[in-house]
C-alpha cells in the first residue's frame, strides 16, 4: 500500500475536506489504485520524452510559429479598451454569503 | 526602537547572522496580470473585480504582456539570467483573500535566476546574490479591524487580487541588519530606475519578508531560521532583524533551540511575536498551471524589451563623476532618483559650461539645502535655475558673490533663481573700469614689496593682488576684468 490512512487524513485536511470514516476508507482504496496504475506507466522508458504539463503546448498551436510568437495568441496588451470590463459592484457581491454592500465578509481570520 | 534582549557583547561576537530577503514588488501595469481589471490603488472596494480575479468558476486567465516586459526589465537590471521558457504554477492554500484557493505563481521554472547586486558595507563592496525573480499575482486585502463587527468578521477587498507582482529572492548572503537595509535601498533604487514599479511601501507596492538565522562563527551549516513578516519600512526591517538576531542568540546561549516559524514584527514595541500556526503550515502542492501556456521570452522579444532599459544608478554615478567632476557623494545625491538625475543632466547640457552647473550644485546648492534640512527634491532652486545662474556667471554678468546673495534670496523667498533674479532687477556686476582702476592702483600702491617680487618674476603673486582687489571691492568686481587690468598695470 502506497498511501496510508494518515496520508489520506493529511491530504483531506489540506483540501479543507471533512471525510466520514466510510469516505476515508474509499479514498484510501482509490488513491492506492491510482498510484498502482501510475506504477504501470512508470514501466515505460520515458528517458527521451520531455515532460508535458500543458497539452496546448504541443497541440493546438500554430506549428509554423516559433519562439514567443508561438504562444503570443494567448496573451494580451495592457489596455482596458475592447476588453471585458470589471463587474458592477453589486453584481460582484451578489453571490457572497455575507456582505455589507461594500466588502465581502468572512468569519474572523487572524492568522495566515 | 528595537529593544533587543540583554546579551553580552562577547556572546554576540560568537555568532554570525545569516539573512535572506524576499521582496515583492508591484508592477506598474494599467491592468491586472490575468484580466483587464484596473490596478488603480484607492478605488472603492471590490469595484476592480471580474470573474477572473474573483475566482468564479469557468473564468480563464489571459497573460498581460506588459507584466512580462516589466519583469524582464527588472530581471535584467538585477543582473539575472532570463530563461527563454518559464512556467506558471499553482500555489495551493486556503485563505479568504485568495478566492481561487490557489495563487498563480512560478515555481520550479521561474522567469529569471542567478542575479545579484553590489552593496557598500563597512568592509567594502559586497555582492548579494539574487536566487530568483518570478512573476505572480497578488492576493486580495483582508481588513481585520475598523468595522462595527470586526470582533466576529473580517472584511475582504479583492481589488488587489490579480495585480502583477515580481518576487525577488536573495541568497542568504546578507550578514547584518545594516546590510539588509543597504540591500533594500539599492534594490529599490534600481527598480525605481527601471520604471517598472513606484515601490511605494505605504500602498504596499513594495513588501519585504526576512529569513534570519544565526550560527557560531566559522560554522558552515546554517542555524534554524525564522521568517519575519509584516514589516512595512526599511527602518523597521533593520530593527526587526536586530531584535530577532538578539533573540536567537539569547535562546541558543541559554541552551534552548530555535523553532522554525513565522513571526510578526510589532513596530511599537520593537519586538517580534510568533504566529500561532498549524503544524502542516507550508505544503503548497505546487503544480503547473493548466490554464496558461508556457511563457516564452525569445531573443527577439527580449532585445525589444531591453531597449527600454535605462542607464542604472551605479553606472550613472560613475559616469557623472567622470563627466562633470562631481564627488562620489554628490553623484549619489544627484542620482537619488532618475527624474532628478535627468533634470540635472538636461540642465547641465543646456548650459554654456556643464561643469560649472555641477560646481554650483555642489558648492552652493547642497550646503544651503543641508542648512535648511531640505531634500534636493524640495529645493527652491531647480536644476534649470542653477543652469541659468551658471550662464550668468559664465558670461561675466554677475559675480560669484552676487550669485551667493541671489541664492540666499531664493532660499529666503522660496522661489526659483530666474524669478528672484528678475525681482532683484537683473543686477549686473560693475564693468566701470575707472572705479576699478582706481581700486587697483590703490592696492598696488599699498603693496610695494609684492609688486617688486612680481616684477622680479614671481608672477604667481597675481593671485594675491586679485584677492586684495576683490576684497577692496567687497566681491562686486568682475574677476575676469580685475585679472585683465591687473596684468596690464603690474607689468608696468
Amino acid at each position: 500500500m502506497k498511501v496510508t490512512e494518515k496520508d489520506v487524513v493529511y491530504v483531506a485536511d489540506l483540501a479543507n475536506l471533512e471525510l466520514t470514516d466510510q469516505e476515508r476508507t474509499r479514498m484510501l482504496r482509490d488513491l492506492n489504485s491510482i498510484l498502482e496504475y501510475i506504477d504501470r506507466l512508470n514501466e515505460l522508458d520515458t528517458a527521451n520524452v520531455p515532460p508535458m504539463a500543458q497539452v496546448s503546448d504541443r497541440y493546438g498551436v500554430d506549428q509554423s510559429k516559433q519562439g514567443s510568437e508561438r504562444f503570443a495568441y494567448a496573451s494580451r496588451e495592457d489596455v482596458h479598451q475592447g476588453l471585458r470590463k470589471s463587474l458592477p459592484h453589486d453584481v460582484a457581491l451578489e453571490n457572497a454569503p455575507d456582505s455589507d454592500g461594500m466588502f465581502f465578509k468572512v468569519p474572523k481570520v487572524i492568522e495566515r | 526602537m528595537a529593544t533587543t534582549p540583554d546579551i553580552s557583547v562577547a556572546a554576540r561576537a560568537r555568532y554570525e547572522p545569516v539573512i535572506g530577503l524576499e521582496v515583492h514588488v508591484q508592477l506598474l501595469t494599467a491592468t491586472k496580470i490575468f484580466c483587464s481589471c484596473s490596478t488603480r490603488f484607492g478605488n472603492p472596494p471590490n469595484t476592480n473585480v471580474c470573474p477572473v480575479c474573483l475566482g468564479l468558476p469557468g473564468a480563464l486567465p489571459v497573460l498581460n504582456r506588459k507584466a512580462v516586459e516589466f519583469a524582464v526589465l527588472a530581471a535584467a537590471a538585477l543582473n539575472c539570467r532570463i530563461h527563454e521558457t518559464s512556467i506558471f504554477a499553482r500555489k495551493n492554500y486556503f485563505y479568504p483573500d485568495l478566492p481561487k484557493g490557489y495563487q498563480i505563481s512560478q515555481y520550479d521554472k521561474p522567469l529569471a535566476e542567478f542575479g545579484g547586486i553590489e552593496i557598500k558595507t563597512a568592509g567594502g563592496v559586497k555582492k548579494i546574490g539574487i536566487t530568483r525573480l518570478h512573476l505572480e499575482e497578488d492576493a486580495g486585502k483582508s481588513l481585520h479591524e475598523g468595522f462595527p463587527d470586526s470582533a466576529e468578521t473580517t472584511a475582504i477587498d479583492l481589488n488587489r487580487s490579480g495585480v502583477p507582482l515580481i518576487e525577488i529572492v536573495s541568497e542568504p548572503d546578507i550578514s547584518s541588519p545594516d546590510e539588509a537595509h543597504e540591500y533594500l535601498t539599492r534594490l529599490k533604487e534600481i527598480i525605481l530606475y527601471t520604471g517598472v514599479s513606484d515601490c511605494n511601501m505605504e500602498e504596499g507596492s513594495l513588501r519585504c519578508d526576512a529569513n534570519v538565522s544565526v550560527r557560531p562563527r566559522g560554522q558552515k551549516e546554517f542555524g534554524t531560521k525564522t521568517e519575519v513578516k509584516n514589516v512595512n519600512s526599511f527602518r523597521f526591517i533593520r530593527e526587526a532583524l536586530q531584535y530577532e538576531i538578539g533573540r536567537h542568540i539569547g535562546v541558543l546561549e541559554s541552551g534552548g533551540v530555535i523553532t522554525q516559524e513565522t513571526r510578526l514584527y510589532n513596530a511599537n514595541e520593537g519586538k517580534t511575536y510568533g504566529m500561532r500556526s498549524k503544524e502542516q503550515a507550508h505544503d503548497y502542492r505546487y503544480f503547473p498551471e493548466p490554464d496558461l501556456l508556457p511563457l516564452v521570452v525569445d531573443a527577439k522579444w527580449k532585445a525589444e524589451i531591453l531597449r527600454n532599459l535605462p542607464e542604472l544608478p551605479e553606472a550613472r554615478r560613475q559616469r557623472m563623476v567622470a563627466e562633470y567632476g562631481v564627488t562620489d557623494y554628490d553623484a549619489g545625491v544627484l542620482t537619488a532618483s532618475r527624474a532628478l538625475a535627468d533634470q540635472f543632466e538636461a540642465a547641465a547640457k543646456a548650459a554654456k559650461n556643464p561643469k560649472r552647473v555641477a560646481n554650483l550644485v555642489q558648492g552652493e546648492l547642497m550646503g544651503r539645502l543641508k542648512a535648511k534640512g531640505l531634500e534636493i527634491e524640495q529645493s527652491p532652486i531647480s536644476m534649470q535655475g542653477v543652469a541659468a545662474s551658471a550662464d550668468l556667471v559664465e558670461s561675466g554678468a554677475i559675480s560669484g558673490k552676487m550669485l551667493k546673495d541671489l541664492y540666499d534670496l531664493c532660499f529666503e523667498r522660496g522661489k526659483d533663481f530666474p524669478a528672484v533674479y528678475e525681482e532683484a532687477g537683473r543686477p549686473e556686476q560693475s564693468r566701470d573700469t575707472s572705479a576699478l582702476e582706481k581700486t587697483i592702483d590703490e592696492v598696488i600702491a599699498a603693496n610695494p614689496k609684492q609688486l617688486e617680487q612680481y616684477r622680479a618674476g614671481k608672477t604667481t603673486l597675481i593671485g594675491f593682488f586679485v584677492g586684495q582687489v576683490m576684497k577692496a571691492s567687497k566681491g562686486q568686481a568682475n574677476p575676469q576684468l580685475v585679472n585683465e587690468l591687473l596684468t596690464k598695470k603690474l607689468g608696468g
